[in-house]
């Protein structure tokens, strides 16, 4: 196997009392889009900021492309590329200019990154907006362009900090699409997010983080399989019908139920949770559907997501 | 916590940012070029020329005179700290700039130095402006008389980078657009006012002459006052001194202060 690109020993990160980050460890892979999933508070941005050497490691040990980042903070942030959580593209520029600066900041002149520049604008279709100011575009425009920026020195890694947090669906699904394309042409990326489906769609690998500890770590649909099952069944009944109706579900054969507010979900019913579906008749009250990586979450933490 | 070296990590980086500060100022050259150009004259216009109708210093020279050496030290502080203070606050908070730069191969004290370096040149740029004005208005206002007046240029850079250093500071501990009110109510304008600029320092009671020591904007104008007037004394090179030392102290301050708001 290829030495991991991002390498995380026992990373831990204390703020005073706080812990942020309680011993993780984990590899990132060339080539593969690995996910961080957890709700907010859950040490994500914590860990990139760590990884990106914009906050100091309390203990533990962590490596980017086998060069210890609180050595070598220049030589590994020459090597990534970070589009953080919120845009912070430079208003003081217009479009084209604030990638020609952001590649001067790696050393990178003009020239150098003409092509590049060029080849980024058109595949975040920003192209006909070079000479627009930055204020003026819409929210999804900017997350491309902050996406864009952070391609232009040909990182090694690509680190998205929450990449559609704040986007409607149809700018979110452009992001989405334009990610799926990075990938296919071997970028490795890091992505945090707390969109359940975000990481069932572009990642290849993904641990899931509350607290500030890794839970899990798996490929989204073996952990789903594994977790949560081929089929979840979501009841929305009054607790009477709905105890009479969990009464009928085999005992202690892997069966899990989990109550989050009104709802009541029933992980590993198989053929019971099909027949339970069918003698309610009424898919607003009893809805059987294929398991999720919310029902991993909530399996794993016992609690919906904090969002 | 990891331990935060002393001395500053300090690479071309610096020099990026400078060019990025040089970059979004040219794209709104006609605004700032306009700021810069009128105001001199407005100052030579209300207070030398009309003010200074009703002033006799005793020293056989007109008020205008006397002030000019005031003129050469005020706009470029005021260049220096708008751009160091306000201008570097909106970057750091506002805007997200320096969390932007941080996140590539430029370090903390890169974003700093290259800011101050940037203030500097715009209080250069400024003061080069009024020494020119000054010496167009010479044939009627005899503002300079000495060619060693140019030297306020090249020595301008010690006041530049003092003035930026102390606004970077203030803008590093700053936690909101409306504290500046402290930082230029309480130090900016007193030192505009009793900077020694407008009036003479030597003829001030004794106890005033000491406190006069501990203003950075009064060394600057002794020295220019000595230059445009011809005279080089040694009290000049304690006052570059003074300023020299003020620079090292408030650019370790501001180095250090950013270090700890951006990396954390």
């Amino acid at each position: 196997m290829t030495p991991a690109l991002i390498e995380a020993r026992g990373l831990v990160k204390h703020y005073g009392d706080f812990v942020a980050v309680d011993d993780i460890s984990f590899d990132i892979h060339e080539g593969e889009c690995f996910g961080v999933l957890g709700p907010n508070g859950a040490g994500k941005t914590t860990t990139i900021r760590m990884i990106t050497a914009t906050s100091p490691i309390t203990a533990g040990d962590l490596r980017v492309s086998g060069m210890a980042v609180a050595e070598e903070p220049r030589k590994v942030k020459a090597v990534l590329g970070v589009v953080p959580q919120e845009d912070n593209l430079d208003p003081d520029l217009l479009v084209r200019q604030n990638l020609e600066v952001y590649a001067r900041y790696f050393g990178l002149g003009r020239e150098e990154v003409r092509q590049r520049i060029d080849e980024a604008l058109e595949l975040f279709q920003l192209d006909d907006r070079i000479a627009s100011n930055v204020d003026d575009l819409s929210g999804g425009m900017k997350r491309r362009l902050t996406i864009a920026r952070a391609l232009v020195n040909d990182p090694r890694v690509l680190i998205l900090d929450e990449p559609t947090t704040g986007l409607d669906p149809q700018a979110r699904h452009l992001v989405w699409q334009q990610l799926r394309l990075l990938k296919s042409r071997g970028v490795t990326m890091l992505l945090t997010t707390h969109y359940m489906e975000e990481a069932t769609h572009l990642c290849d690998r993904l641990v899931i983080m509350h607290r500030g500890k890794i839970l899990i770590e798996g490929r989204p649909h073996d952990l789903i399989a594994e977790v949560a099952g081929p089929q979840v069944l979501e009841l929305r009944l009054p607790s009477r019908e709905r105890d009479a109706l969990l009464a009928e579900f085999p005992q202690g054969n892997g069966v899990s139920v989990e109550q989050v507010e009104d709802l009541t979900y029933v992980f590993g019913g198989g053929t019971a949770s099909m027949m339970a579906a069918e003698r309610v008749g009424d898919p607003h009250r009893a809805h059987l559907r294929p398991g999720n990586m919310e029902d991993v979450f909530l399996l794993l933490t016992g609690r919906g997501l904090l969002d | 916590m990891t331990a935060i070296p002393l001395t500053p990590d300090i690479s071309s980086g610096a020099y990026r940012v400078w060019q990025r500060n040089r970059d979004a100022t040219l794209r709104n050259w006609k605004t700032e070029f306009l700021g810069i150009a009128i105001e001199p004259f407005a100052i030579i216009l209300a207070l030398g020329l009309a003010l200074g109708r009703f002033v006799d210093l005793g020293r056989g020279e007109n008020y205008v005179e006397f002030l000019a050496p005031g003129l050469l030290a005020l706009f470029p502080m005021f260049a220096a700290t708008f751009e160091c203070a306000w201008g570097s606050y909106v970057r750091l908070e506002m805007q997200g700039t320096y969390e932007s730069i941080v996140a590539t191969p430029i370090s903390v004290d890169d974003v700093i130095t290259g800011e101050i370096l940037w203030g500097t040149t715009r209080s250069l740029v400024n003061g080069t402006y009024i020494l020119i004005v000054m010496f167009i208005l010479n044939p009627w206002l005899h503002m300079v008389d000495s060619p060693l007046a140019l030297l306020a240029i090249p020595i301008g850079i010690l006041p530049g980078l003092l003035f930026s250093s102390i606004s970077i500071a203030f803008a590093s501990i700053a936690r909101a657009m409306s504290h500046f009110a402290y930082f230029f109510n309480l130090i900016i304008n007193p030192m505009f006012w009793f900077g020694g600029a407008f009036f003479p320092f030597d003829e001030m009671p004794q106890w005033v002459q000491i406190a006069g020591w501990f203003v950075p904007l009064k060394h600057v104008v002794d020295i220019y006052r000595g230059l445009i007037a011809g005279n080089l004394e040694w009290s000049m090179l304690a006052s570059l001194a003074w300023l020299a030392t003020f620079t090292l102290v408030f650019y370790v301050l501001a180095v250090k202060l950013m270090r700890r708001r951006l990396i954390h």
